[in-house]
């Protein structure tokens, strides 16, 4: 007990200090990238290769003057930062990131609370993420920042059903709902990594989690353009800041989710010596360093999406969500159900990488209609309207 | 739909969504390895590509003659033409008769840049020059007594000659 005390707080600091630390590199990522995508080199001053720039904002933000509409409702206006800000760093808690590190006291699992409903655990909190952003929506007693809040409610709760179910088909290959268990299932080879036999839930999950996490082509809550900045138009300083942490710290969790439920985890590709027993630091070294490879990869892939697609207009968000990505997210779990039951229960067939190229295929064959249907230019270009005479 | 947007029809090809994203994509990213536009101002000033014009109005500059006194004759022609009122001349005149500026003082924060004081000038005295960078600690460093417009090196704008538009 008293071990379990004391490794869970040394990962509670460890994981929470690494988080706000890459949290801090991320903002300073990401105005390179996007510098770099424009042509430009971004900050470049502070710091070697402006590494140190997000101290300085951070320095910035502390000593801002921190503003109070006088109309604000002030309890939910001082709130509404930490209840974005807070459920962004849970959701990371039950995310495998290494294999289990030995220690001379027994072996440590490299994931800060090991639940046993990690995945419902993670739905639970990316939800409760959007009471921060509505609430200062509401709170701020502004109509853009309200129209913003409001817009984060109806695209958080159309998205939401679609990652929903696309993480279902997940859980249908791991027949669990603990994380560590659906990284093992992964790990037999590279094919049954879920991005081969669940491809499709990917794409589904994808965007989705762009949704999510309110970055283009779905930051309608804070559309500069219409809304000025949307929920947070009368944050200043370190509130404002907050909800800058809340987003990166959901695109973190995003991204070290897809990493976990699609690419494997921390799981090596082409090798079973990370899987197994004994456990050695250099092991447990090894399969962080590639949690952290995935995992920033598709960081880098949020920052590629945001700074190359425009904005999708209200009603096209709407129609992405309702009516292409519920269908075929419904429609995909029971078709992906019915192929499992069919190899499994009929042919008899374990979970190995013959039975996740079979459901590749049917991967392959799903994909032909939905790209269809994405394509033909009418579900995201547009609505129809009629002609008035 | 409620927004009633009208929506051209437009073929496949040109309305397709992913196709258009997947370039876009492609696009941005082989500009991440493109070389960078960027001027690194403090260190770098001017480019291959680039340098300040040599027309622009910038800091005043008085030119002295071989002596190292002020071409100035206190005609009072700038103060007169200077559409922001930022010169200010007080003429004086010697034994000779030669009259000379005994206080010749620009406000660089109420000039406009115009260029008028160069053009008017019959003895080709003052000037605007290629210079921008003048920041001070205190407002009234941006006052230019006539000592300190004749310490001052940069090179003369050349400013634009309409029987020579394009400075040939």
């Amino acid at each position: 007990m008293t071990f379990f005390l004391i490794t869970s707080i040394i990962k509670i600091i460890v994981v929470f200090t690494a988080l706000m630390v890459g949290v801090a590199f991320l903002t300073w990522l990401e105005r390179r990238v996007c510098a770099w995508m424009q042509d430009r080199l971004g900050p470049n001053r502070v710091g070697p290769q402006g590494l140190l720039q997000p101290a300085a904002d951070g320095l910035k933000n502390l000593v801002k003057e921190e503003t109070l509409p006088a109309e604000a409702d002030k309890v939910l206006f001082m709130l509404a930062p930490a209840i974005s800000f807070i459920p962004a760093l849970l959701t990371f808690a039950v995310i495998p990131f290494a294999a289990p590190l030995p220690t001379p006291w027994g072996d440590v699992d490299m994931i800060v609370a090991n639940l046993p409903v990690g995945f419902l655990y993670i739905l639970a909190f990316g939800s409760l993420g959007v009471y921060g952003i509505v609430l200062a929506g509401w709170s701020s007693n502004n109509k853009y920042a309200l129209l913003g809040g409001l817009r984060a409610s109806a695209q958080m709760i159309s998205y939401e059903i679609a990652l929903g179910m696309s993480t279902v088909a997940v859980l249908l290959l791991a027949g669990n709902v603990t994380l560590t268990e659906v990284v093992a299932k992964q790990s037999q080879s590279l094919a049954t990594w879920n991005i081969f036999p669940l491809s499709l839930a990917f794409f589904i999950f994808i965007v989705a989690a762009f949704a999510e996490t309110n970055r283009l082509p779905f930051d309608l809550p804070e559309a500069e353009s219409e809304l000025i900045a949307g929920y947070h138009a009368e944050y200043s300083a370190m509130k404002f800041s907050m909800f800058y942490i809340a987003e990166y710290s959901n695109m973190v969790t995003a991204s070290a989710l897809m990493a976990t439920l699609f690419f494997g985890g921390f799981d090596i590709p082409f090798t079973q010596w990370d899987n197994v027993p004994p456990w050695t630091v250099l092991k447990t070294l090894a399969t962080l360093g590639a949690f952290l490879i995935k995992t920033g990869f598709f960081l880098f892939f949020f920052i590629w999406v945001r700074w190359t697609l425009p904005r999708f207009r209200y009603d096209q968000l709407m129609a992405l969500g309702w009516k292409v990505m519920l269908p075929f997210a419904l429609l995909y779990v029971s078709v992906i159900a019915t192929v499992v039951w069919v190899l499994r229960a009929r042919l008899g067939w374990a979970y190995d990488s013959r039975f996740a190229l079979a459901l590749f295929g049917v991967n392959l064959l799903l994909a032909v209609p939905l790209f269809f249907v994405l394509d033909r230019g009418h579900i995201v270009s547009g609505s129809t309207a009629e002609e008035r005479a | 739909m409620a927004i009633g947007v009208k929506v051209m029809k437009r073929p496949g090809a040109r309305a397709s969504y992913v196709r258009a994203t997947l370039q876009g994509m492609l696009l941005t990213l082989q500009h991440i390895f493109r070389p960078k536009v960027t001027m690194q101002y403090p260190e770098e000033k001017s480019t291959a590509d680039w340098a300040i014009a040599p027309r622009w109005r910038g800091t005043h500059r008085m030119l002295t003659d071989e002596q190292g006194r002020a071409k100035c004759v206190a005609c009072g022609l700038c103060p007169q033409i200077c559409p922001a009122n930022c010169i200010k001349l007080v003429p004086g005149e010697d034994e000779q008769g030669n009259r000379y500026p005994l206080i010749y003082e620009i406000d660089e924060f109420r000039c406009v840049f115009c260029g008028y004081c160069q053009e008017v000038c019959p003895e080709e005295a003052i000037h605007v020059g290629v210079h921008y960078e003048n920041s001070e600690f205190s407002r009234d460093r941006f006052v230019y007594d006539l000592e300190r417009l004749c310490a001052q090196t940069h090179p003369v704008s050349s400013l634009w000659d309409p029987s020579d538009p394009k400075g040939e």
